[in-house]
């Protein structure tokens, strides 16, 4: 498989990365090499093949409903890199 | 009698009989990282107030005979644990000031359970790696040679573990990363099955693969700890509601009985794997040799989608890191780049900023993977290989009670070695990967060494939930094979 630089700049969007023109050649390169080596799944018959999300017990997991005490916002927002009081200070949304 | 050379076993004991003091014992190895950490690099964060602190109540509950058999044992934690108070980095610049508002479940089992805890250990960014060359911070040197990594991702904890800064430390596994730096460092290293241990304030890479475990200086060490930190959790709906065996039981078993009546399967294809260092041949040889003569039957047994192994992993783990790493955006926690235009900007310089390359490389890897038009031909595909890996694994202990393989295809090598060509490094993964792709135990021995003198350790791995098998099987190979794996560090401070 291989990726173009272009490609490289959608997949970064996507992922809200930054991939400046110097870096997408070798990101480019990088990345079909190892989606190369991954081409060889191909080579497996899946045919009837169940997808596996892992190998957790499956059933349903139920707790109570019970009321509990929030930790507050003193606690949840004790690592926000800006806040105002209450709230999380983000750059301007609506333009 | 030598502190950094004791066991949570012996410290234990030593604590119990009052001939020692949890205090003492903590500045002991607190000095030790001190004089010698800046050579081997094994932890990011250090407190030593409160570990001083938790040493002290430790010594006032051992007075007041309320103790554990981790009562005043210090203990190392990979820096992707959420510890209280305790800055938890994950190796990463994004989380370079992230100080969690609470303790991870396994965290609070140790300090209900009496623990020290002496410091977060280094780790490769996230755990994404195979040598902690990728941690943002330091890189971490193996105590045996300073010249050659550790391995990883969990290179800090086993490093610290044989080096003697701790009795013993948790690491957390999601290809290898507990057994591989285990088998390059000399220690014992035990992934056990996923859903054994609570994943509650493990800060996830790929929440299918991950698991906490003990890195420890022998097997019966693991399973002291694995009997603290097992067992369902209801904040982790992943932990499984299973019993819990007490596992040091394992060591009666094997007193009793030797290994006889176990059967091992050794799978063909994992003999003619490419690259397999001659080295490691021979020191597992030898160790299917012992194991033979402990009583165990040997079988060849096949894992027909081996070669698959690692195209599926590198698949499916960057497809549920590119997810689960979504949520550092610079918001709620961890750094921010200053002065963007809007948010989506803001994203974007603070995530590139933030992340390394090979996390960078791996939420790149995961994001193609799940994208439209693509999701079925690469992550739908990997998740029906993994469901053939795991038939091929439970065929296969239809036949033997343990698989026996290697840990890794070489010993440690040299730092700075496999950096350019992230696929080399990946190919490395190819005898570990499997337990995680199927949820299964798997626990790494000291087994021997290399002309070079870096140790050499040996994997077995178990049907799922059944860890007591490899900590029968592993004590006994240990007792057996009287391996020293002292590790000598004083020359590293000749200053």
């Amino acid at each position: 498989m291989k990726i173009s630089t272009d490609e490289v700049a959608k997949i970064a969007h996507l992922a809200r990365l930054e991939v400046d023109a110097s870096q997408k050649e070798e990101m480019a390169e990088q990345l079909s090499h190892i989606l190369g080596y991954i081409d060889k799944l191909k080579d497996v018959d899946v045919e009837g093949v169940k997808l596996s999300s892992g190998a957790a017990v499956m059933n349903n997991v139920l707790r109570e409903d019970e009321v509990k005490v929030s930790p507050g916002p003193c606690v949840t927002l004790a690592n926000a890199p800006q806040r105002d009081d209450d709230f999380y200070i983000v750059p301007r949304i609506v333009k | 009698m030598e502190y950094h050379e004791l066991t949570i076993e012996k410290a234990g004991k030593l604590l119990c009989d009052h001939q020692i003091s949890s205090f003492e014992l903590t500045s002991a190895l607190l000095d030790r990282i001190e004089k010698y950490d800046d050579e081997i690099n094994a932890f990011i964060t250090i407190d030593k107030t409160m570990a001083l602190e938790q040493a002290r109540k430790a010594d006032q509950d051992i007075c007041d005979n309320n103790i554990s058999p981790l009562t005043g044992v210090p203990i190392a934690l990979k820096d992707l644990l959420c510890t209280r108070g305790i800055k938890t980095t994950c190796g990463s610049q994004i989380l370079n000031n992230f100080i969690p508002q609470y303790d991870g479940t396994i965290v609070k089992k140790l300090k209900k359970n009496g623990a020290v805890i002496i410091g977060k250990t280094n780790l490769d960014e996230f755990g994404m790696g195979s040598s902690t060359e990728n941690s943002s911070y330091k890189i971490t040197t193996n105590p045996w040679n300073k010249a050659y990594v550790p391995g990883g991702s969990s290179g800090g904890s086993a490093a610290a573990v044989a080096a003697g800064f701790c009795c013993a430390a948790l690491g957390t596994d999601t290809g290898g990363s507990i057994r591989q730096p285990s088998s390059h460092c000399g220690v014992v290293g035990l992934k056990p099955t996923y859903g054994r241990v609570s994943r509650f304030g493990l800060v996830s890479y790929a929440s299918s693969l991950d698991q906490i475990g003990p890195i420890t200086k022998d097997v019966k060490d693991s399973a002291i700890l694995l009997n603290i930190i097992s067992g369902n959790d209801k904040m982790d709906s992943t932990s499984a509601k299973v019993d819990v065996p007490d596992f040091t039981k394992a060591f009666d078993l094997f007193e009793k009985g030797s290994l006889k009546g176990m059967t091992a399967g050794i799978p063909k294809e994992y003999l003619c794997v490419d690259g397999i260092d001659p080295e490691v041949e021979n020191v597992f040889n030898d160790a299917r040799r012992i194991l033979e003569d402990l009583g165990v039957e040997i079988k060849e047994i096949s894992l027909p989608h081996t070669d698959y192994v690692v195209a599926a992993y590198y698949i499916i783990a960057p497809s549920e890191a590119s997810s689960n790493l979504a949520r550092f955006d610079g918001v709620k926690y961890g750094f921010r780049e200053k002065g963007c235009d809007d948010l989506i900007d803001m994203y974007k310089k603070t995530r590139s900023k933030g992340f390394g390359p090979e996390v960078k490389r791996r939420i790149m890897i995961g994001t193609y993977a799940l994208s439209a038009g693509y999701y079925d031909a690469y992550y739908g595909r990997a998740s029906k290989v993994r469901t053939l890996i795991m038939e091929d694994f439970s065929k296969a202990f239809d036949a033997c009670d343990f698989i026996l393989s290697p840990v890794a295809p070489a010993p440690a090598f040299k730092i700075g070695e496999k950096m350019d060509d992230p696929l080399t490094m990946y190919l490395t993964d190819i005898f570990t990967l499997s337990a995680n792709m199927a949820g299964i135990p798997g626990i790494s021995v000291p087994a021997g060494f290399s002309s070079a003198g870096l140790p050499i350790g040996i994997q077995m791995m178990s049907r799922r939930f059944d860890e007591l098998s490899l900590l029968r099987a592993g004590y006994g190979f240990e007792k057996t094979i009287k391996l020293d794996v002292r590790c000598e560090i004083s020359h590293l401070n000749s200053a």
